[in-house]
């Protein structure tokens, strides 16, 4: 066991039991601490600076030709905590242009009165489709405003650079690769 | 299998431990029947073996003896001295043996399986995201236990015909398929159509149907079953839901007197497909397509949802009021259903002794094919005759009602389930009846009952069925049946209850079972957890002698 | 007319006063914010604005910054919000005590004089609407009077919290009252020194006028401290309040009260805050005098007395910011330490300091 060290307190003196002097100089510091400017930020006339990986409103993003980049794998349904999110998949129609993807939501409802912004759903996306930006202030009149659904989520998210070009390679090579044929 | 005859069985001794298994066993199925694993792709059990996927090398070694005397050599603790081939062996080509030892992972087996799956995952696409497959993928299992977890792989990959239509209910993508050959092999040696084949040889190496022909015979969706990856997938499950989402609940097809052993898989109280449920005794791991796509009916659009009186809907309560007025003091005749469980037979048996009643009954036929399709299409005729419904074989139709009705012999009608219009009871001797109707769905009988009482799919109740081997087998409720609608075991004992003016009580299948195991000696001792998951099969007596229409197929054999 | 002098002028006076401290008492609310907020770093209320005023260019959001409008804003609120009368309060009682808890607020200050009117013949009069020579005991009757507001709130409220704040205030009243009144009697027995022509007795007007040279805060320090924390104790500000105490009482003896009634509450104790200050200001901070030892610069007049009105209110408001300022500067004191040190240490000390005083009265007198 470790060794009790027991500190002898230094008896107070006389001033120091009046408290007077104590007062005047938590007075003190008030008074500094009052003519320092305010760091209030006068929301929403002036808006925070938000840095780049906060995790704001989950959006679905499109990559740069315009493409859903969702296929529907609900791995995101799957790891969502609340639950919040709500996935009908869908097929992409075979005379499509991007047909070679195959799969994309029918619907996809994010429920943001679930939502916890935990980023899960960005982490988990192996299609990078689904991030959380920088929209933090979301309000309705009713729990069905609430819900965001496809349309409004890709109204949210708009157009993020795409770093892999995944499907644009796999079309590539679908169009050139049948040569042994 | 008899108790008396012993089973030979050999001793093998898999990583250390010494086990004992039924001498010609697989040695793949027997380090599963010990809870380990060999991983494999291309070994089924109920196919032969090819031995092309590599994935279940192991190693292997036999005691060794001295070649002069015959005698075992022993090693310095005097324990036989093994004698391990110097090259791994693949496990789904190894029959057990005595004395053979196994080791399923050494270093070298795991290396083995770390290069194996490297191939493998050379030229699979990274379609895990679009795949339906995900979920119960064996690549994706195995991968992340076995793989090393990164591609070393930087070249171009193999790109092959991708979104293939090979049949009107499977779908075929031949960059994820692994070239295991399970499919050919069930085509050929099951479902005796043969169409699948592999051409193009070498890298790329294609699965494709012989040309001019579809894989679209009855039993194409059990390739999709088998197929350990994403290169079959069904059509009709097609991107409907991620396997991970549905609850599995065991089940009976009811499709026809086989009784396959089904899984009903749902999410939220929607079933989104069928598949089969190993029973070596009744459907080894197969079932028919026609069999999948019956879960459709339980939101089909004619499904009845309301109690109705008159063509009224009404509650509960006043529709049991009205069928009582039909049933009580009249000259009742009922038509039973071999589409109702043994449970609900037992209890309709009751109406008819209480209220005198006249039991018909149809006997649903057609074409079999050999397999797992018998011509009885109903799953539970023997449950029938078991319970005392009915005492011989039922005609094809209900001519003899139409008969008794033109006669005037009776004055109304309890039917379950059937439509007695199509099976021969004219419309006019249907109007001047008085009908109360009990099914699932909503059809010519039910148009013209006075009293229509909604009842629930066999996804939606729990009972059991007797197939055509007069094996009783259970099935569970795997969703919640349509808002407001009692079960068939509350509804009949309300109706036996009520005519005779007892206080109904709520019935669920146990407590029937305890009714049903001492009404029929057949049943002694059994109960419905009793039935298991696999089912028990009843000793029926002379009732076996009965000439039923069912010809030989895979598991039945006409005596 | 002379029933307009005799009766109307002094209802006209009375609303006046009451307009005057009423809004000083709303203002004080903004300043609290104000103040409370600069001490934090942050802005305070800045966003009401009046649609006309509000509009002026430079000026309106000027004023709008300040929060000028705000106690507008908030008044209204407590006017229009729901009046809720919980079912289990004892009724009577529950209404009444707002009342009880404002009148002797706006009632002390009838004897109050606020500033100084010298006429032609240099005659100074005090600016006070009831000139009595017992001034200081009329303001300490009735002032600790307030305490059955907050007594029959909380006993009337019926419910745990309030019960426990009525009890600590009345507590708090009682132990604080009496060091407070043994602490002003020094100040009168040197402001009542009985020369010939001096008649000034209890009156508070005399008490400015002894401190045209020493201020009392200088001449009495003792006095002016225990008088000082008195005040503090007997408005139930921080670091003595015990009857809201919000942290363990949720809102002490208003935790009932909601509304008008509450904002009643609310107004009262601003108002003892405006009141104290002043008494203050007039006991031991010369009043409207300007500066100790430097003779007040008023003129004669009508300017003058204004001059000394509004230097008047200057002090008051730089004590009103002290009883902010010390506000959000100290923590609240427990319950125990509160009397601990009402009984042991102010009231002794109150009591030495009389006998002090006394004594050296006693050995000018006969030297």
């Amino acid at each position: 066991m470790a060794k009790t060290k027991v500190l002898e307190r230094k008896p107070l003196s006389l001033a120091e039991r009046t408290y007077l002097p104590q007062i005047v100089t938590g007075l003190k510091t008030t008074l500094v601490n009052m003519l320092r400017p305010s760091v209030t930020l006068q929301y929403p006339e002036e808006r925070p600076v938000i840095p780049e990986n906060y995790r704001g409103v989950p959006t679905l993003v499109k990559d740069p030709n315009g493409r859903e980049k969702c296929v529907s794998c609900q791995l995101c349904e799957f790891v969502c905590p609340p639950k919040a999110i709500r996935i009908t998949p869908g097929e992409i129609a075979d005379d499509a242009d991007t047909a070679h993807v195959e799969k994309a939501p029918k619907e996809f409802d994010i429920n943001m009165l679930r939502c916890i912004y935990c980023g899960l759903c960005e982490e988990v996306c192996p299609e990078e489709a689904i991030f959380l930006q920088d929209v933090f202030s979301v309000s309705g009149y009713s729990r069905e405003e609430m819900i965001n659904n496809k349309q409004k989520l890709y109204e949210l998210g708009g157009t993020l650079p795409d770093r892999h070009r995944k499907w644009d390679k796999k079309k590539a090579a679908e169009l050139q690769g049948a040569a042994h044929h | 299998m008899s108790e008396t005859k012993q089973l030979e069985t050999v001793t093998v001794n898999v990583d250390g431990v010494e086990h004992a298994f039924p001498k010609g066993m697989n040695l793949v199925d027997a380090v599963a029947s010990i809870g380990s694993e060999i991983p494999h792709y291309c070994y089924h059990p109920k196919l032969s073996v090819v031995g092309n996927c590599r994935m279940c090398l192991i190693e292997m070694g036999m005691p060794m003896r001295d070649r002069a005397t015959g005698e075992a050599l022993l090693d310095a603790d005097g324990k036989p001295k093994i004698g391990w081939m110097p090259k791994p062996a693949i496990g789904c080509a190894t029959t057990v043996a005595p004395g053979m030892h196994v080791k399923t992972n050494s270093p070298l087996v795991r290396d083995c399986r770390n290069g194996v799956m490297e191939f493998l995952l050379i030229n699979h696409p990274l379609d895990c995201p679009i795949c339906d497959q995900a979920g119960e993928c064996r690549l994706q299992e195995f991968a992340t236990d076995y793989g090393r977890g990164y591609s070393r792989y930087t070249e171009a990959k193999n790109v092959k015909p991708k979104r293939t239509r090979i049949g009107p209910r499977v779908m075929l993508d031949d960059e994820r398929c692994i070239l295991c050959s399970r499919c050919i092999r069930f085509s050929k040696e099951i479902a005796n159509d043969d169409v699948l084949g592999f051409i193009d040889r070498g890298s790329y190496s294609t699965l494709t149907c012989f040309p001019g022909k579809q894989l679209e015979n009855n039993y194409s969706l059990n390739t999709v079953d088998i197929c350990p990856v994403g290169a079959l997938t069904s059509t009709d499950f097609r991107f409907k839901m991620r396997v991970w989402f549905l609850k599995q609940v065991d089940s009976i097809c009811t499709e026809s007197s086989v009784g396959a052993n089904t899984e009903v898989w749902s999410r939220e109280g929607k079933i989104y497909r069928v598949t089969p449920r190993r029973n070596d005794e009744v459907n080894d791991t197969w079932m028919t397509d026609s069999g999948r796509a019956l879960y459709q009916l339980a939101e089909a659009e004619n499904r009845l949802l309301r109690y109705a009186v008159d063509g009224q809907p009404s509650s509960f309560e006043a529709a049991i009021a009205a069928s009582l007025d039909a049933l009580k003091g009249r000259r009742l005749g009922i038509v039973a259903s071999a589409h109702a469980s043994l449970e609900e037979q037992f209890l309709l048996k009751r109406i008819v002794e209480v209220t005198r009643a006249r039991v018909f009954m149809a006997y649903h036929q057609g074409e079999g094919d050999g397999i797992l399709l018998s011509e009885d299409r109903s799953p539970n005729l023997r449950g029938a005759l078991l319970t005392g419904l009915i005492d011989s074989l039922p005609a094809v139709d209900l001519s003899a009602l139409d008969q008794a009705l033109t006669a005037g012999e009776l004055d109304s009608l309890l039917v379950i389930h059937e439509d007695l219009s199509a099976l021969g009871v004219s419309a006019d001797n249907l109007a001047k009846t008085k009908v109360v109707f009990a099914g699932t769905h909503s059809n010519a009988t039910s148009e013209a009952a006075q009293v229509v009482l909604p009842t629930l799919t066999v996804f939606e109740r729990a009972g059991s069925f007797v197939n055509q081997n007069f094996r009783a087998q259970r099935f569970k409720s795997a969703v919640p049946g349509p808002q407001g609608i009692a079960s068939d075991l509350t509804l009949l004992e309300t109706l036996a209850a009520l005519v005779v003016g007892e206080t109904p009580t709520h019935p669920d299948v146990n407590t029937v079972w305890q009714s049903l195991s001492v009404a029929n000696p057949v049943f002694a001792g059994l109960d419905y957890n009793g039935l298991g998951s696999m089912g028990v099969a009843l000793e029926p007596g002379p009732l076996a002698e009965l000439p039923f229409v069912e010809t030989r197929n895979l598991k039945y054999n006409p005596r | 007319m002379d029933w307009f002098t005799a009766y109307m002028l002094p209802v006209i006076y009375a609303v006046t006063m009451i307009v005057v401290v009423m809004s000083i008492a709303g203002y004080s609310v903004l300043a609290e914010r104000k103040v409370s907020g600069w001490i934090q770093h942050r802005t305070g209320p800045n966003r009401t604005a009046l649609p006309i005023i509000g509009a002026i260019p430079v000026l309106g959001p000027f004023l709008t910054r300040l929060g000028l409008f705000q106690p507008l804003a908030d008044g209204l609120k407590f006017l229009f919000k729901e009046d809720i009368t919980p079912g289990h309060v004892r009724r009577g009682y529950f209404i009444a005590a707002p009342i009880i808890a404002i009148v002797p607020a706006l009632t002390t200050m009838v004897v109050l004089p606020f500033g100084q009117y010298t006429d032609a013949e240099g005659v100074v009069h005090p600016l006070v609407l009831a000139n009595i020579d017992i001034g200081i005991l009329f303001i300490l009757a009735v002032s600790s009077l307030g305490v059955y507001g907050i007594v029959l709130a909380g006993w009337s409220a019926n419910s745990k919290y309030p019960f426990l704040g009525g009890i600590r205030s009345s507590a708090q009243m009682v132990s604080y009252e009496l060091a407070m009144g043994l602490s002003i009697l020094p100040v009168f027995m040197w402001a009542a020194v009985p020369e010939p022509g001096n008649l000034n007795g209890l009156s508070l007007f005399g008490v400015v006028q002894v401190q045209q040279g020493f201020w009392l805060a200088m001449w009495q320090p003792v006095s002016a401290l225990i008088f000082l924390v008195a005040v503090f104790a007997e408005t139930n500000r921080l670091p003595f309040d015990m009857a809201e105490s919000e942290t363990d009482l949720v809102g002490g003896f208003h935790t009932e009260y909601g509304s008008f009634k509450f904002g009643l509450f609310f107004v009262a104790e601003y108002a003892h805050i405006v009141i104290g200050s002043a008494v203050f200001v007039v006991l031991f901070l010369g009043g409207w005098n300007f500066l100790p030892f430097i003779p007040a610069p008023w003129p004669d007049g009508m300017v003058g007395a204004v001059m000394s009105v509004l230097w008047f209110l200057l002090k008051i408001f730089f004590f009103i910011f002290f009883f902010i300022w010390v506000r959000w500067t100290l923590p609240r004191f427990r319950y125990d330490q509160v009397m601990t040190l009402g009984w042991k240490v102010l009231l002794p000390l109150a009591v030495a300091n009389l006998i002090f005083n006394t004594l050296l009265i006693a050995l000018r007198d006969t030297l």
